[in-house]
């Protein structure tokens, strides 16, 4: 029984893998629909990152050993992350091991070591995009937590597995703590990920970018890492966002049948979520910089009264 | 004051007047005083060996041009009396080594030291070889917490090469020091011993976006030295031209200005439009910009009566097409946040910088040649003037608005009224020696040119100015105390052209 669990933590690695760059490339197929354009194929985004696997790596002369490491340390982390989040089955070897504050803390790691590299080789806008990565971050993990908290007490546990497991006994109830926790979550999801309105991933203005603007100087297999890992990151934030609202359709394990019924829903929640996500990328502005405080704030404030009204309310 | 001025001739106000070098600052601080200010200013070599500093400025009665000779190498500086002569005095001074004493930047401007020789201007000039590219000495800001972000000369995306220097404080702009001149193309020096009709051409080529109102503000003034009149339907047809030009730019622009906030819904619509209007242009005019459409005495090929009413069909569902985008643009909070008191220049910064054009109209500088010194087929127009006075991105953009509008409901009229016959004058090669200056409102703001020529009708000194080359300065000042991410913002808001500026 034990080989078999642990042949499906290998599955699902393999699977998140593959599955970053399609919800990448589905995301963009659908802002690309949303805008009357032609969109590229699904497997652009792979496409792309095979093509920067075969391209030379330069490198500033001054760039430490913590330049180079970082690609493959960002990339192995979001790697792990993306083994502890249940996605098709509820219980998995390495999610019982990791709780979700630890997941957490691992996505901070991630932010640190992306931040630090940004300013190894101090260039004006490693710096700036790192300076601006930190204030979104010290404001949205906050938020995240209290997300976290307020899920956890409903479900009287931080591990991910287990809150599923309760989740999906208790059945499908309305609980309007996680209704609030739920628009704070999504909130901090865009924040973290640099989508419309906090960060604009496609700009080609170098003043305004976030994300971008930290991983300039990386070129080749680096930067071909360091995108796989961020669309990795967006991979573990939906699923995370799924074990906390909405688990229906996970598998306990079983039969063959059931985990096949349980990948296909986890496929149709990504469908939706990519086109839920395009619409409001399309429709939405980004915000000035000096508004991602308030924006963050008001998450945070979102995740609070979602804690208040459980403690208020009872389970 | 003016006694001794001769108005020159052609269609437009221009009064010719040589000066003495006391009588220079004295008219230019006159002209100051009565709310006037400087379009141009440049030097010239004669066959004598000196030299003349010429400045055009405008009053409300026209243009005057001073000339005045130098007994040497200098001439007094007006850059304290008219603020956007300080990089014109340093192109002067880059092309021909005549300095303007007395002011207070004396950088080279154009000049990177990549040239192989100094004053290329001069009949003969100064080889120096192998002098390389020099560092250019940036205005510095010290302090606790301040430090320099340097942007370009290459960008992230496809636009023209710039360099621009930030001091800034965490994200605020304490100071930005710009330092333009890399497509440089020597478009003065080339023009030298042209003929009349490649020189149209080259005006044409001042600025991309701008090529109408280039060619046909160099046509206006060869015509006027040459005495060519222009038969008024090629006057309807360099308007509608004009029109068209002010059309796609403005659509590219706005297009920009949202993707600029990331609404990409506005981008994708406005540059849908813009496109479809090329590929009418492409249809109608030949071709998609309106490239080298305008020529010596008239326009390169006339219209047919279909393609006429192509463009006006076209014209009449952009107009509808652009409300709707205005109205979207105008209930989408997001988008307003961001423009509004972004970049703000006020009126009166505005007049002491002697803005003109759109960004100058954005802050009540009432200036638009199309309504001030109308040609023909303005003035049975009727041409609107838009003007705001917040001077904000959201007021640049309203008034481009305004002027899309405008500039749509005047190709309509265009069309409608447009006089039949020739549509060009043929010159008949015979030269004229003399001066003349040529100017329009393209959709940046004034598009000048001045040009002398000698008896065979050959070019021996031309001009061209672009608003461009004031406006950059301002963009400096428009930006101080915004945040770093909101200047792309409020560049595009002006979208100042690098190369008109670089000559």
């Amino acid at each position: 029984m034990s080989a078999w669990v642990w042949f499906f933590q290998l599955i699902q690695g393999v699977m998140a893998l593959l599955l970053a760059p399609l919800l990448m490339g589905w995301m963009a197929y659908c802002r690309a629909r949303f805008q009357h354009r032609r969109p590229s194929s699904l497997w652009q985004p792979l496409r792309q990152w095979i093509k920067l696997f075969h391209k030379e790596v330069v490198l500033a002369e001054l760039a430490s050993p913590l330049f180079r490491v970082t690609p493959y340390a960002l990339f192995g982390i979001l790697a792990l992350t993306a083994g502890l989040v249940p996605m098709v089955l509820t219980d998995l070897p390495l999610s019982g091991a990791v709780d979700v504050i630890a997941l957490a803390g691992l996505l901070s790691l991630a932010r640190v070591i992306l931040a630090l590299a940004a300013m190894d080789v101090g260039t004006a806008f490693g710096s700036l995009g790192a300076r601006r990565e930190m204030l979104v971050a010290f404001l949205a993990e906050p938020a995240l937590l209290m997300v976290i908290f307020a899920s956890a007490s409903l479900n009287a546990s931080t591990s991910l597995s287990k809150m599923a497991a309760t989740t999906l006994d208790r059945g499908f109830y309305l609980y309007p703590s996680l209704a609030f926790s739920g628009v704070a979550f999504l909130l901090v999801l865009l924040a973290e990920n640099g989508r419309i309105p906090v960060d604009n991933p496609e700009t080609h203005l170098e003043l305004t970018m976030i994300h971008e603007a930290m991983i300039l100087e990386y070129s080749g297999r680096h930067l071909a890492l360091i995108e796989w890992a961020n669309a990795l990151k967006m991979l573990v934030y939906f699923s995370l966002g799924m074990v906390l609202f909405f688990p229906f359709g996970l598998s306990r394990g079983g039969s063959g049948w059931e985990i096949a019924l349980s990948f296909i829903g986890f496929i149709i929640k990504l469908l939706i979520f990519g086109v839920a996500l395009a619409i409001l990328e399309t429709v939405s502005a980004k915000q000035r910089l000096f508004r991602v405080p308030e924006y963050l704030g008001g998450a945070f404030l979102l995740a609070v009264l979602a804690i208040l009204l459980h403690d208020l309310l009872g389970t | 004051m003016w006694m001794s001025s001769c108005r020159l001739p052609g269609a437009q106000p221009v009064h010719y007047q040589r000066v003495t070098m006391e009588q220079w600052r004295t008219l230019a601080v006159t002209v100051q005083q009565q709310g006037g200010r400087l379009m141009s200013l440049w030097g010239q070599e004669h066959a004598s060996g000196t030299f003349s500093i010429e400045a055009a400025l405008v009053v409300q009665e026209g243009v005057y041009w001073l000339s005045a000779m130098l007994e040497s190498l200098h001439y007094p500086a007006i850059d304290d009396i008219f603020p956007n002569a300080n990089r014109m005095q340093r192109v002067t001074a880059d092309l021909l080594g005549i300095s303007a004493q007395g002011a207070r930047d004396q950088r080279p401007w154009w000049q990177h030291g990549q040239w192989g020789c100094r004053w290329p201007l001069r009949k003969t000039p100064l080889e120096a070889e192998g002098e390389g590219e020099r560092d250019y000495p940036f205005v510095t800001v010290a302090g606790p917490g301040v430090h320099e972000i340097p942007v370009g000369p290459v960008h992230a995306g496809i636009i023209e090469p710039g360099h621009f220097r930030f001091s800034v404080v965490g994200e605020r702009i304490l100071r930005l020091d710009t330092h333009l001149g890399y497509t440089h193309k020597g478009l003065e020096k080339l023009a030298a011993g042209m003929d009349p009709e490649s020189l149209v051409r080259l005006g044409g080529r001042v600025s991309g976006d701008s090529t109408v109102a280039g060619s046909w503000a160099t046509a206006q003034a060869l015509e006027a030295v040459l005495g060519l009149s222009v038969v008024p339907r090629a006057e309807w047809l360099r308007a509608l031209w004009l029109e068209c030009e002010r059309v796609i730019n403005h659509l590219g622009d706005l297009g920009a200005l949202c993707n600029d906030v990331g609404w990409s819904y506005g981008f994708a619509q406005l540059m849908t439009l813009k496109e479809a209007t090329l590929r009418i242009y492409q249809e109608v005019g030949g071709h998609r910009y309106l490239r080298d459409i305008i020529c010596l005495g008239g326009v390169v090929r006339d219209v047919s009566r279909d393609a006429l009413a192509l463009l006006r069909g076209h014209v009449l569902s952009l107009e509808r097409e652009v409300r709707h985008s205005e109205e979207r643009l105008r209930d989408h909070a997001g988008v307003q946040d961001r423009w509004l008191t972004t970049g703000r220049v006020s009126p009166s910064m505005a007049a002491y910088y002697g803005m003109s054009g759109l960004a100058g109209r954005a802050s009540a500088q009432a200036w638009d040649w199309r309504v001030n010194f109308p040609s023909l087929a303005y003035q049975c127009a009727d041409v609107q003037m838009a003007t705001a006075t917040q001077g904000d991105v959201a007021a640049r953009v309203a008034v481009r608005f305004a002027e899309l509008h405008e500039s749509l409901r005047l190709i309509g009229h265009f069309v409608e009224q447009m006089p039949q016959g020739n549509w060009k004058t043929d010159w008949n090669g015979e030269g004229r020696a003399g001066i003349g200056m040529g100017w329009v409102e393209g959709w940046r703001g004034e598009m000048m040119a001045a040009v002398e020529l000698d008896e065979r009708g050959r070019i021996v000194r031309w001009h061209p100015e672009e608003v461009s080359m004031s406006q950059w300065p301002v963009l400096e000042q428009a930006v101080l105390g915004n945040i770093v991410p909101d200047f792309p913002l409020i560049n595009k808001s002006f979208n100042l052209s690098y190369s008109g500026q670089d000559g």
